[in-house]
């Protein structure tokens, strides 16, 4: 009877992408949080299909700031590579640059956020149009504000707790995959809100 | 005993470090015992209702009280006991039984305990407070709408929802990943245990489910908090929105409470059989089927609703076609017993009683999934019966079995095996007594959730009949808890495996270490305890059998791929700490407050991000052991 062991010491102490558990978590969330604006989106057309005219009694928000959010979001994907990439390459001074860009871009899309609310053409208590308009615009806002502060909060770790562990670059490759995740949600919950209402009356 | 994988491993000393735990087997064992209090305190709201019920116009308990009483029982048993206990038996088995040194995210993992804890206890203390919620445990509008639902019982529980989903939804995270990625190298998908791909199955399904319900009540507290109008027909909203949403979760909910039955059953059936399971793809593919397909059949809780005939018959269909996959898993049992060497031990006799209450449960579900009859029946105590049959029946029963199976594990010592027939029969017969007279309760027109009833009804010997057993399913759990106490103390030690079993969890002591093995194994067979030794089959010196390589002075953990477990890379682990109760402190703090304003999202949310972000915030020690023993890729 033998007890021959395998000796696992030399493996790597990190890996990014699908080997690492991190990712794993992230796809979880990331799971969750779809299957709920998912469902979101199929109460605004269950709300819609029990309407008989759609916006119930308003006229559909305001284009402008809904599609600048659009494009800067689209933008950020860009940065968010970049830094993604940098975390992947262990690069640290890449990784702070690129992490406060970033956290710029977050910045500048909830500023844009707060702006949208202003220009839905409803409130949220008007009708069930309304409330439905603001829970899917609200619940993206989440996903935002979250992520960004992630972003900062992230970027504090790398400007002040050096020397860092390795593995720290695993989670700004996660907080890039999680990004992702938040520039994709906005294009279909764009259109509903958005474009919809426009080829619906 | 390693003294030194010990020191690295163990709950940290004192009060603080009791609540900075986050050792699985100590979450897993709070869990279990939180559970298991939350099920009693919700019996014994069930046993006063039987009381009130057991003669017509009895005057025990009045209308009011009696609908807190019957919204929180069954709000409890299906939020705060069927489902976490299910998780509490995967935080505790899982990493055991795929061969881990921890459970992935520990931290987070005792976060998601401390959030369900604190929600149990919030909806206990409200209804001692006489403002238990009372509008049935699925809430329908417009009954808890603004309108009929005035004051804080409706907001009460819908914010014991978001408590138990957030807690659920971490948990399922917590299991997925550790199924994916923390494996024994060796055990493959394929050689994955019973139990870990139905709890896999579980928590999969909780992360489609639950959000829809979370949806759903925090769509209602906004109707209630700040006048949306989400289920207000006469803004253009619709109260069948609430329906459609609670049961898209509660649908899959049933199931998601009966397949880990299916765990306990495909876990206790074999060992005490003697022999490897029956048919072991069947039953993964089953479980992957009856997790697909409970998602079809939510609509089946609407039929007395006006939704579209010919949608009514697609869910009836689905509703049928569901019986199958469960039906190939009690052919796959029944073949395992019939073909193996039986041990009519307690465990093994709760396994059996499923086969008798779950079928009979199933036989009515079939008759109440056809419309005709569902609108006869809907709203009488038929339901009540039919789903305490399932749910008992279904999981119940294999839960009872499953703690007199792993009780040794978990404590070193057995059970009584004398009190615990004593307590099963006690409980079969108990059961029976009590839930099958509503059946014809039901069928003579006896609605459901009544505080009494005039004698001319001639319901009253029935009544009376169920009402003595559930005083008998009372004593019974009574005699389980004695015997639990007393064998604590006195039982026999258990030593590794008492039963004989085939998967890993009983490869280490009982109760396991804090490290869990001493020797972290690699996996060459489904039942990996059964397999041959080596030598006797192969030659010698063939293939290795465990690790050696992981730091013992540091927390660290081997993660394997996904498919074929094969060893990819060690990760440090985090240590105990506070901030995960702290921040559940605060994250309860933020649920409560918004019961009564929305600004408490905002004001409670800045304490919840400043812990969380400290909770996340590198230590400089761990930080340098991580360095020290660092391998980039």
């Amino acid at each position: 009877m033998s007890h021959r062991p395998l000796d696992i010491s030399g493996l790597p102490s990190y890996r990014f992408s699908h080997h690492s558990l991190m990712w794993w978590g992230v796809m979880g969330m990331i799971l969750l949080e779809g299957t709920a604006f998912a469902l979101t989106i199929a109460a605004y057309f269950y709300l819609w299909s029990q309407a008989q005219t759609w916006p119930l009694s308003t006229t559909p928000p305001e284009l402008f700031w809904g599609t600048l959010n659009l494009v800067v979001l689209l933008l950020s994907a860009w940065p968010n590579h970049w830094t993604k990439r940098a975390g992947e390459d262990g690069d640290e001074p890449k990784i702070r640059i690129g992490l406060v860009i970033c956290a710029l871009f977050g910045i500048v899309l909830i500023a844009i956020r707060g702006f949208e609310f202003t220009a839905l053409n409803c409130r949220w208590d008007s009708d069930a149009y309304g409330s439905i308009v603001w829970l899917l615009l609200g619940l993206h806002t989440v996903h935002l504000v979250t992520d960004v502060y992630d972003t900062i909060v992230l970027a504090g770790v790398f400007f002040f707790t050096q020397p860092l562990e390795g593995r720290r670059h695993v989670d700004v490759s996660e907080n890039g995959l999680y990004w992702y995740f938040v520039v994709l949600t906005w294009i279909p919950i764009y259109a509903v809100i958005y474009l919809f209402p426009r080829v619906s009356s | 005993m390693n003294p030194v994988l010990e020191r690295t491993w163990r709950d940290p000393p004192g009060v603080v470090g009791w609540f900075s735990s986050i050792d699985h087997k100590t979450i897993g064992r709070r869990y279990l015992v939180t559970a298991f209090a939350f099920f009693v305190g919700a019996g014994i709201m069930a046993a006063l209702m039987r009381l009130q019920l057991a003669r017509p116009e009895n005057t025990l308990i009045g209308p009011d009280l009696y609908n807190q009483l019957f919204t929180t029982h069954g709000t409890v048993m299906m939020f705060l006991f069927a489902v976490p206990v299910m998780q509490g038996m995967a935080i505790y088995l899982v990493p055991l039984m795929v061969g881990s040194r921890a459970i992935a995210f520990p931290r987070m993992n005792a976060f998601a305990y401390w959030v369900y804890l604190f929600g149990g206890l919030f909806i206990f203390t409200c209804l001692l407070f006489n403002f238990g919620p009372d509008a049935g445990w699925f809430s329908y509008v417009p009954l808890a709408g603004p309108e009929y639902a005035p004051g804080k019982r409706a907001d009460v529980w819908a914010q014991m929802i978001t408590f138990s989903e957030l807690s659920g939804l971490l948990a399922a995270i917590v299991v997925i990943a550790t199924v994916f990625k923390l494996r024994a190298p060796g055990m493959t998908l394929a050689r994955l245990p019973l139990f870990v791909w139905a709890m896999l199955a579980t928590a999969f399904m909780i992360l489609f489910a639950m959000p829809s319900v979370m949806l759903a009540s925090t769509a209602l507290i906004l109707d209630r908090l700040v006048s949306t109008h989400f289920y207000n027909p006469a803004e253009g909203g619709d109260a069948l929105l609430w329906q459609h949403l609670f049961w898209f979760f509660g649908h899959p909910e049933v199931y998601f409470i009966f397949i880990p039955g299916l765990a306990f059953m495909s876990s206790i059936i074999p060992t005490f059989s003697r022999r490897p399971i029956f048919g072991y793809p069947a039953v993964v593919m089953s479980l992957t089927a009856t997790a697909f397909l409970s998602f079809g059949l939510w609509v089946h809780h609407m039929f007395a609703t006006h939704i579209p005939e010919l949608g009514k018959s697609f869910f009836t269909a689905a509703s049928m076609l569901i019986a199958l996959p469960t039906a190939i898993q009690i052919f796959c049992w029944i073949a395992t017993m019939w073909t193996g060497r039986l041990l009519l031990a307690t465990p093994m006799l709760h396994m059996l009683a499923f086969f008798f209450i779950l079928v009979l449960g199933g036989m009515t579900g079939l008759m109440v999934a056809s419309v005709p009859l569902d609108l006869q029946l809907t709203d009488t105590y038929f339901v009540v019966a039919h789903l305490h049959y399932v749910l008992i029946g279904g999981a119940v029963f294999p839960l009872f079995g499953a703690w007199y199976y792993w009780f040794p594990k978990i404590t070193g010592r057995m059970m009584s095996e004398r009190l615990g027939r004593w307590q099963f029969w006690l409980f079969f017969i108990g059961f029976n007594v009590a839930f099958y007279p509503m059946h014809h309760l039901g069928l003579r027109g006896m609605p459901r959730r009544v505080y009494t009833y005039t004698d001319e009804m001639g319901w009253g010997p029935l009544n009376l009949l169920a009402t003595a057993g559930a005083v008998t399913i009372a004593i019974s759990v009574l005699l389980f808890t004695i015997n639990a106490v007393m064998s604590l103390r006195r039982g026999m030690l258990a030593g590794e495996n008492p039963w004989g079993a085939g998967t890993l969890e009983w490869a280490t002591s009982s109760p396991p270490p804090s490290y869990n093995f001493d020797r972290q194994p690699i996996v060459r067979a489904r039942d990996p305890l059964w397999e041959p030794p080596l030598g006797e089959l192969r030659e010698p010196t063939a293939e290795p059998t465990h690790i050696v390589g992981l730091a013992e002075h540091t927390r660290e953990v081997l993660v394997t791929t996904v498919q074929d477990a094969i060893p990819d890379h060690r990760l440090a682990f985090p240590q105990p700490t506070l901030w995960p109760f702290v921040s559940a402190i605060a994250v309860a703090i933020m649920f409560l407050g918004s019961i009564f304003t929305p600004w408490a999202i905002v004001w409670g949310g800045i304490p919840v991000a400043l812990f969380a972000t400290l909770w996340f915030w590198p230590k400089r020690e761990e930080t340098d052991a991580a360095i020290a023993i660092e391998k980039r890729p």
